[in-house]
């Protein structure tokens, strides 16, 4: 009974940010290695600067969807 | 090309001054009767809804009502939804073909036969509505805004097409379709699916590139026929990823299932450990697609609306610059990432066909 009333009487609205925070440290993490990796291979062969840039955003796109999944998840739960 | 820089920095800052308006707009009212609710506000914005709201304006919403069609027990059931005033609290009874219709929090119930604290709808523990509800087929803002962005889909392409009949150089719209047109198809679907099969695809990929860009960039629009938050409903991207699903799975050829199965070059009890895996993966790469637009799309509007509502947080106008900037630069962010959404969908699309067509040497 007590535990019913301890779990009615949390909010679980903090966790989720602390969760949306989170998931936003690893995804800085995440596109800051395929931004800096991507510079220096621009550096390195700057003739194939497209080719670069299209993958390196293939690649962006791919871990801010795992934040993005941390964020729905954030969002669901309540 | 600094002109067009110049521009381009008006137009977002002419949306997210817009921006601005819609929400003040929305808080005078809500002022008015209790606190503003931020997250009531932006969740009622990213939700699907029954009618079209613009505005509120001296307490009284502004709405495009869209039509309600039902179908119950005793056939098709027709009404506009401004018959309910407004109401979503399940409080306003419409009753057509002696049916008792009430609307809660955007989804259509069978009415109570008493009221009860003036509503017409029962609840469990937690507050969820427990009525019967009939099924419902609504042309909703979701759907409204997807019959729209078709129509003009049809146009431009129409136009496109239309610019191609005399010679075969493009005029008019055809030179802003065609590049993109040919970046599908020198980029993402020869690439990805090979010389020899890509132009079978040709057609899906092109639609789907420019259905999931027209309607986020429409997303993205604050006044009122477009703004709906189309691309970030998953029933929406839900359908795109089961049409990839359904046709990666029909194009797959004998090497494809072999490598889920018994992938060749890796020792038995591997493989053994690596099919449910494998198996797996088929399903799990629609469903990140699926979850990949839905939130990317679903996010911007929430970032954008939040943002927003730092002057109504704070409750004071000097916020307002602050809140407006950051807006700008983000609308300028999300018309960037609307455009890569497209193309990663898309592409990711194409990879997977591809992948399921590859003729393997071994």
């Amino acid at each position: 009974m007590s535990l019913a009333l301890l779990q009615e009487a949390v909010s679980y609205v903090p966790f989720a940010a602390i969760g949306a925070g989170l998931a936003a440290i690893g995804a800085g993490i995440g596109i800051g290695k395929i931004g800096g990796s991507a510079m220096e291979a621009i550096a390195r062969q700057p003739e194939m600067q497209g080719k670069i840039q299209s993958s390196a955003i293939v690649l962006i796109a791919f871990v801010e969807a795992v934040a993005l999944f941390a964020v729905v998840v954030s969002l669901i739960a309540k | 090309m600094q002109i067009n820089t110049i521009k381009t920095l008006l137009l977002s800052l002419f949306l997210a001054i817009s921006f601005f308006g819609f929400a003040s707009d929305n808080s005078e009212d809500k002022t008015n009767e209790k606190e503003f609710n931020v997250t009531e506000m932006i969740m009622h914005h990213v939700k699907d809804a029954h009618e079209f709201h613009i505005m509120d304006w001296n307490g009284h919403a502004v709405s495009i009502p869209l039509p309600i069609i039902l179908w119950t027990d005793s056939g098709l059931v027709t009404f506009m939804s401004s018959e309910f005033h407004h109401d979503d609290l399940g409080k306003i009874v419409v009753e057509k073909n002696g049916l008792k219709f009430v609307k809660f929090h955007e989804e259509i119930y069978f009415a109570n036969p008493e009221a009860e604290h003036g509503s017409y709808i029962s609840h469990d523990a937690e507050h969820h509505a427990i009525n019967a509800k009939p099924l419902d087929f609504s042309i909703t803002k979701l759907v409204f805004s997807m019959f729209l962005s078709v129509v003009l889909l049809i146009l431009i392409f129409g136009f496109s097409a239309r610019a191609y009949s005399k010679n075969g150089v493009p005029k008019g719209i055809a030179k802003f379709t065609e590049p993109l047109v040919v970046f599908i198809r020198d980029e993402v679907a020869i690439p990805n699916i090979g010389e020899k099969n890509y132009r079978k695809f040709m057609p899906f990929l092109l639609s789907l590139f420019f259905f999931i860009w027209i309607n986020n960039m429409m997303g993205l629009i604050p006044f009122f026929p477009f703004s709906a938050n189309l691309s970030g409903n998953i029933a929406f991207t839900f359908v795109l990823a089961l049409i990839t699903f359904v046709i990666t799975t029909i194009v797959a050829n004998k090497d494809y299932w072999k490598h889920i199965f018994w992938m060749p070059g890796v020792p038995v009890p591997m493989k053994i450990f690596l099919a449910p895996i494998e198996f797996m993966g088929i399903f799990i790469k629609p469903i990140s697609l699926m979850i990949r637009l839905f939130a990317n799309i679903t996010a911007g509007h929430i970032i954008v609306l939040s943002l927003i509502s730092l002057i109504f947080i704070f409750k004071s106008i000097w916020i307002a610059p602050v809140s407006v900037a950051f807006s700008f630069f983000i609308s300028i962010i999300e018309v960037l990432v609307v455009a890569i959404q497209a193309y990663i969908f898309t592409m990711l699309s194409a990879l997977y066909i591809g992948s399921a067509m590859e003729e393997h040497e071994h």
